[in-house]
């Protein structure tokens, strides 16, 4: 049973996760926008694994860009996937949010690593 | 009202509680009809057992909302013209996510616990001995309250809303849309309680906008706008540290 306090409490954290939800989709928005831009113009010169490397490597403007883009996912990803996890899979509120931390952490790893691979060509 | 030639409507009702089934009924066709018109034919006329629930019969009590043909809808402003199918056939239900007391009767408790819960209670700071506050009519607070301020109750909105079917502790449209309009009322001195009350899962923030309770809303209230301002208003709170 969780008293009055603890339901302001968590009321309050849920709200807080909803605002970094709210702020980390902003960012989001730049970063998809950007990303898009950038497919179109690097597929006019043809697609290849060299071409793609070659403006990668060693490009810390773009591993900056794309770091800030996998950490605004996983902040923006875990509160999606505890709602969606509880509402349609049945979960309970905290199995839902250790899922969404999961997934959160996979996407933070993942992305980073794929990151750090593009921009020192494996080399790191 | 008279008798039109046009064939006799087709009616599906829901007998029973949550466990039940449909009986048939076979409803004159009248020019001008409304779904409540129908209801009660039935309940006179053809199964005096018949459990539904209206009292002022134009769109100003909100007591005889249910599902038409698979729509939350007030039956007493609903024409049968505008809801039957081309073979005449209409199928009521009773409101969905609200417990079935006997078929087309729901029991509205938990609808109007959850306004409570909601902080829907007005809160002043002055007596009666005092004059009264004066609130612009004009200011944008006044014209947020204006927006959600004509309620009736109904629970079309908590009918239709899926966030309310998949978590039922969801205070649901009408409760959220009624702290919103409290929220806008600049005489009111509860706002941090109530801000508290509507924050979180069971409040604003398990909204996903899906605007169902906006689309049904037969008053045109869109709780939807409502709830998105309480959200901002929670959230910044909550970052601030001032719940």
């Amino acid at each position: 049973m969780s008293g009055p306090s603890e339901t302001v409490a968590d009321g309050v954290a849920q709200a807080k996760r909803w605002y970094w939800q709210r702020i980390s989709a902003m960012v989001l928005t730049v970063c998809v926008l950007v990303h898009l831009g950038g497919v179109i113009y690097a597929v006019r010169g043809g697609l290849s694994a060299a071409e793609i490397l070659g403006r990668t490597q060693g490009n810390w403007a773009f591993a900056a860009f794309y770091a800030t883009f996998v950490l605004a996912s996983a902040v923006h990803v875990p509160v999606g996937v505890a709602n969606v996890a509880r509402e349609w899979a049945g979960l309970g509120a905290s199995a839902g949010l250790w899922l969404g931390r999961a997934v959160a952490l996979l996407i933070l790893v993942m992305g980073l690593r794929a990151v750090l691979g593009v921009v020192t060509g494996g080399n790191a | 009202m008279s008798t039109s030639n046009s064939k006799p409507l087709q009616v599906k009702v829901w007998r029973g509680t949550a466990q039940g089934s449909f009986t048939d009924y076979e409803v004159p066709r009248l020019s001008s009809q409304t779904v409540l018109d129908v209801v009660t034919h039935i309940q006179r006329h053809l199964e005096p057992s018949l459990g539904y629930r209206f009292a002022c019969r134009v769109g100003m009590c909100g007591s005889c909302a249910m599902t038409v043909n698979g729509v939350a809808r007030w039956t007493c402003r609903t024409h049968v013209a505008k809801v039957v199918d081309e073979a005449g056939r209409l199928e009521l239900r009773p409101l969905a996510n609200l417990p079935v007391i006997k078929d087309l009767a729901v029991d509205m408790s938990e609808f109007f616990d959850k306004w409570a819960r909601s902080k829907g209670q007005f809160k002043g700071s002055r007596t009666r001995h005092e004059d009264f506050e004066r609130v612009a009519p004009a200011s944008p607070a006044r014209q947020a309250a204006n927006a959600g301020i004509e309620c009736i109750g109904c629970g079309v909105c908590y009918g239709s809303c899926d966030v309310v079917s998949w978590r039922p502790a969801f205070a649901g449209p009408a409760a959220l849309n009624r702290a919103w309009t409290l929220v806008n009322d600049e005489r009111d001195t509860a706002q941090t309680e109530r801000l508290r009350a509507v924050a979180g899962d069971a409040g604003c923030h398990a909204c996903h906008t899906q605007g169902s309770c906006t689309e049904r809303c037969p008053k045109q209230i869109a709780p939807t706008l409502g709830i998105a301002g309480l959200k901002r208003l929670v959230a910044k709170a909550a970052v601030r540290g001032e719940l």
